[in-house]
């Protein structure tokens, strides 16, 4: 069901690097913590609406699987779930059957995601540039992209080189995403910042805004692997930063959490989040993203029981 | 009917309303009507009226309209459980507290329901702030009545306090309001709003589930009338109030010369200050939670945005976003922010405000809201510090925006106010932003916050705002008292006349002893004196000042404000001076005493105990500290010992010179100002100060001395509104008239009788009523 949306949109075009627009913007820690709590406590669904902001919840999922040990089999299991994400009866009940936003793998299995997605739209996401680190040579970083854009990856997620975003080096990050927004040709790109090591608030902002001045068309939270990944707090840093970004330049980026998010609620979340701050735009998959992989389980056991009124258990849902 | 494919669409939230129904059986079980709480038990409903449900209009119960024989019985309940209670053990009355704690938190649902039901908030508020801050404040409470023996040791309790509260937080009033009185010993009448009766009536019933012993509390509901019947009551000794600034003056005027205690927490027009460095997302949610949490119904409402013109655009441009996304609406749903308005009088007055403001020219930018009692949460613009939606405190949903071009223009916009009840800071800067919230005429700052409370953390305004502190270590300590000594009867007062004498004064030069105002001798301003009489006739001519030298010494010791930015050790130099140079004319001022008919031993006495008094304020002077508290995570609180400015000070007859010092060093070592009426029989020991006061560097207008008929000229210090205390230490009457004549700009008073005993008028306490807190919260996070 929302295959390509992506192609609809009118990419960012970046700009030239512009350090007002960042330098001497203030956050303060406690205040952002306070509103990512009061945010989720104060928005709530029920019944109809809590099911269908799960089904939209699904239909932004980036269906995940990095891990050392992926095999080709693996990554044909998660394209079947990503293909039918609840079971049939679930959607027979809903009366629609949505598919994920994507499927996000490693680079060399990307082949085997696009062979088993074809025919369904769902696109396939492709991290690259040394990934999860990115501390590789940036001629091999801009030759991955390459591969995995040659593989047939529709999205690219790259790491942005932390040192650059601690030291301040915004020129040196600027015109490394440039280049490997060049690299990603007509595939969209996914900058992720790795939040949890860019650690301050302030850096995560800064490091957003040249991102998106870099041409990115999406900023990411993290890559799964850091010691924090997302988190409310971080997430209402970004979103304001690609609502500043908005404001000054007219360009729509999308957000994408990833990391850490498990539950049916983290979903909800989540989304309240962006409905809040961005509003309804950003609820869709052109411009919104769960980086997540066991999320699914729990939303799927949530609309099970909302078709049933019985409450599930995971074994009698397909795993990812 | 809508589908899932339709909420897609739109992502709208859909209804999503909390379950009420053990909050309609509670209704139900009430149905026939409530009574008052006297005794441990609940009387029959008597004559009754309607409670209403501001979301929907609609009657939800009846309570009875308390008579002043309803009042009487339970005051007379109060009185006889008052002895029993102030002698259980600290131990036995936490474990009640405790008790009360654990009782509250067991039924927090119904309770938060109730409120909701009653009040309006939304259900969210209601569950997430008002029920945790009852409970926290029961069990910081329980902590207090464990350690009140060591921690507030030669102190007791008042005996009854009459309590009444606001309808804005009703259950969180009444916890800020009992367990302070019960933890320190009091027994407490409580009187809620006549809007808002029903979680004070459940309340009573979870505390006679908890075992609370009977005639503790007694709860009486009722208009303003039965509210006026209890504070009013001879049987009360203390009077604790929360509400209008009309009604807190009507109080004050009320208690005046009955010797009740009083405090009082009053409205506000708190200042929310955006400086130029803030997080403007931080500052955008910052209004959020200051003016439309709670309806805006809140007395510390930060209602007066002040921006940095730098930011202002931004700042503006942010925020009426964000206002758009505020829903207004049934406070039963999920997601609702902003619930019903608590009456419809209320709407009214919100209204009327909001009408009168756009007459005037003010810019609305408004929220959506439903029909019924509701206000959309409303940005006013274009206005000026003189609007009415500037100066009035509107206790609704709207707020004003106005700019300043540097940190000074705020502060001081911000303080140009009747009120001073709190202020909000926003900026990135420590060093800044404390030093905005030094200057800020406010009982509680909070830097990059607001609305955040907390039982540990003293709440309290000044000004117009009232005054005594409610949480933490001063809001008990407004719940004990240890009154001073009192020998004998004071002084009977010849009056004063300006003719002259029938017997020739002294030989020698003639001294003149004319007003000390501003650091200079000066004349007083109607021309003439009166005869000082000793105890062998005449001793010489004194001035009998007027209302123009009170003006004018008040005028000279508002200007001496430097006094109260000065450290504690450099005043304390100056008063070690002060010691070195009476010390020297010891002699003389002993003579000058016994011309007054003392002993020559006793004389002498009272100028050494006058000397070692100054020394003892000295050593005070650089110890008037604060404390630092962490109530919660990540948040620092200051308390922070503030001069209270400007203290009139009204001196006893007898004692003439240790009279004066006894109330006069505290005030000056803690940094007032002070314009003091000298013993009016006996003022020449005073005069003859000018010159030891001149010798020892204390600059001029830092002690005002305007010599002539007592109550006369405190009087006109009571009056005056830009004093910010008057102690007066007299007759019964001229307290009376003192304490009446403070309502005009709810002055803190403290009198106390002319005989006390002044040898023994010495103490931190004298100290604590020279200063008042400023609690400072700074949350901090990297």
């Amino acid at each position: 069901m929302p295959a390509d949306t992506l192609r609809n949109q009118t990419r960012n075009p970046g700009m030239p690097l512009d350090t007002a627009m960042f330098e001497g913007h203030r956050i303060n820690r406690l205040a952002t913590e306070r509103r990512a709590a009061s945010l989720v406590s104060r928005r709530g669904v029920k019944k109809l609406h809590q099911a269908a902001w799960l089904v939209n919840a699904i239909r932004c999922i980036d269906l995940t699987t990095l891990a050392g040990d992926d095999t080709k089999g693996r990554v044909r299991r998660l394209c079947a779930k990503a293909r039918q994400p609840l079971a049939p009866r679930i959607a027979d009940a809903l009366g629609l059957n949505p598919t994920v936003g994507a499927v996000c793998v490693y680079p060399t299995m990307t082949r085997h995601a696009v062979h088993a997605l074809e025919g369904s739209g769902i696109p396939v996401a492709s991290v690259a540039t040394g990934f999860p680190a990115g501390l590789m040579p940036l001629r091999l970083r801009l030759e991955e992209i390459r591969y995995a854009v040659d593989e047939g990856a529709a999205e690219i997620d790259i790491v942005i080189t932390r040192e650059h975003a601690l030291r301040g080096d915004w020129s040196a990050l600027h015109d490394e995403i440039a280049a490997m927004r060049d690299a990603c040709g007509e595939a969209h790109m996914k900058a992720i910042l790795a939040t949890g090591d860019l650690q301050t608030f302030g850096n995560v902002y800064a490091a957003s805004m040249v991102a998106m001045q870099a041409g990115a068309d999406f900023i990411k939270t993290s890559t799964g692997k850091e010691g924090v990944n997302a988190t409310l707090p971080v997430s209402l840093v970004m979103v304001r930063a690609l609502r500043d970004y908005l404001d000054a330049t007219g360009h729509r980026v999308g957000f994408k959490p990833a990391g850490g998010m498990k539950t049916a609620k983290d979903a909800l979340n989540w989304q309240f989040l962006m409905r809040e701050e961005m509003g309804r735009d950003w609820l869709s998959p052109d411009l919104f993203r769960l980086g997540a992989s066991s999320m699914l389980a729990d939303i799927e056991r949530q609309l099970d029981h909302f078709a049933t009124g019985r409450y599930a258990a995971a074994h009698r849902h397909a795993i990812a | 009917m809508t589908t899932i494919t339709d909420i897609l669409n739109t992502m709208d939230y859909g209804p999503a309303r909390e379950d009420d129904a053990v909050a309609q059986d509670w209704l139900a079980r009430h149905l026939a009507g409530l009574g008052h709480f006297i005794d441990g038990e609940f009387t029959p409903a008597g004559e009754t009226f309607a409670v209403r449900n501001p979301a929907t209009g609609g009657a939800i119960a009846r309570v009875t309209q308390g008579t002043a024989a309803d009042v009487e019985r339970a005051v007379q309940a109060a009185r006889k459980a008052q002895p029993g209670w102030a002698a259980l053990s600290g131990h036995e009355r936490a474990r009640h507290l405790y008790a009360l704690a654990r009782h509250v938190q067991q039924h927090a649902r119904l309770l938060a329901l109730l409120e909701t039901l009653n009040n309006g908030k939304p259900f969210r508020e209601s569950r997430d702030a008002d029920l945790p801050l009852v409970v926290r404040h029961f069990y910081h409470h329980a902590g207090w009545a464990e350690l009140c023996e060591d921690e507030f040791s030669g102190k007791v309790p008042h005996g009854v306090c009459g309590q009444v509260i606001p309808w804005n937080f009703p259950l969180l009033m009444l916890a800020w309001k009992v367990a302070p009185a019960l933890a320190a010993g009091n027994t407490v009448v409580l009187k809620p709003a006549e809007y808002t009766p029903l979680t004070a009536l459940a309340f009573a019933e979870i505390a006679r589930e908890a075992g609370l012993p009977k005639g503790v509390l007694n709860i009486v509901t009722g208009d303003g009338e039965t509210g006026a019947a209890l504070t009013g009551h001879p049987g009360i000794d203390k009077v604790a109030f929360t509400g209008s600034t009309e009604v807190g003056r009507i109080i004050r005027r009320q208690a005046a010369g009955t010797g009740k205690a009083l405090t009082l927490e009053l409205g506000g027009k708190s200042p929310f200050i955006v400086l130029a460095d803030a997080d403007l997302d931080a500052a955008v949610e910052g209004v959020v939670d200051a003016i439309w949490f709670n309806q805006g119904e809140v007395c510390c409402a930060g209602s007066r945005i002040l921006v940095s013109e730098s930011v202002a655009p931004r700042f503006e441009t942010l925020l009426r976003r964000r206002m758009a996304t505020l829903r207004t609406g049934d406070p039963m749903e999920k997601s609702t922010d902003i619930g019903a308005i608590v009456h419809p009088v209320q709407l009214d007055r919100i209204r009327r405000l909001v009408d009168q403001g756009t007459a005037e020219g003010a810019v609305l930018h408004q929220g959506s809201a439903p029909e019924g009692c509701f206000f959309p949460p409303t940005l006013v613009t274009g206005v000026e510090p003189a609007s009415i939606l500037s100066t009035e405190e509107i206790f609704g949903p709207v707020v004003t925006l106005t700019t300043f071009r540097t940190p000074d223009e705020a502060v001081s916009l911000a303080n140009n106010t009747r009120y001073g009840l709190a202020a909000s800071i926003w900026s990135e800067s420590a060093a800044l932003s404390l030093d905005v919230a030094s200057k800020l005429r406010a009982g509680v700052v909070w830097i990059n916050a607001t609305n955040v409370f907390d039982a540990a953390a003293p709440f309290g305004g000044q000004r117009e705002s009232g005054f005594g502190r409610e949480g933490g270590r001063e809001g008990m300590a407004a719940y004990l008292t240890g009154k001073p000594a009192q020998t004998g009867d004071e002084t009977v007062l010849l009056p004063v006349s300006g003719l002259p004498g029938d017997a020739p004064m002294p030989g020698g030069i003639d001294r003149t002893a004319k007003l000390y105002i501003g650091g200079k001798q000066v004349r007083p301003d109607g021309g003439q004196s009166f005869t000082v009489r000793g105890s062998k006739g005449p001793l010489g001519l004194a001035g009998i000042g007027t209302r123009k030298d009170i003006r004018n010494a008040v005028e000279a010791a508002r200007k001496a404000e430097g006094w109260s930015a000065q450290t504690g050790h450099a005043r304390a130099q100056v008063l070690y001076f002060l010691a070195e140079n009476l010390s020297a004319r010891a002699a003389e001022f002993a003579r000058r005493l016994e011309s007054f008919g003392q002993s020559r031993r006793d004389a002498e006495a009272e100028v050494e105990a006058s000397i070692r008094r100054i020394f003892w304020y000295a050593a005070q002077a650089d110890k008037i500290d604060g404390a630092s508290r962490q109530p919660l995570r990540d948040h620092l609180v200051l308390t922070v010992p503030e001069p209270l400015g400007l203290i009139g000070i009204a001196c006893p007859v007898a004692h003439p010179l240790l009279g004066l010092l006894s109330l006069v060093l505290p005030a000056i070592a803690a940094g007032n100002r002070v314009v003091a009426i000298p013993s009016q029989a006996h003022p020449l020991p005073a005069t003859d100060l000018y010159q030891v006061l001149d010798t020892s560097d204390l600059p001029g207008g830092v002690l005002n001395i305007v010599t002539g008929d007592r109550d006369q000229l405190a009087r006109v210090l009571a009056e005056h509104d830009d004093v910010e205390a008057v102690w007066y230490a007299g007759s019964a009457e001229g307290a009376k008239a003192v304490e009446q004549a403070s309502a005009g700009n709810l002055k803190q008073t403290w009198c106390l009788p002319g005989a006390t005993d002044w040898s023994a008028a010495q103490g931190r306490e004298f100290i604590d009523r020279a200063v008042q807190i400023k609690t400072v919260w700074m949350p901090f996070g990297g």
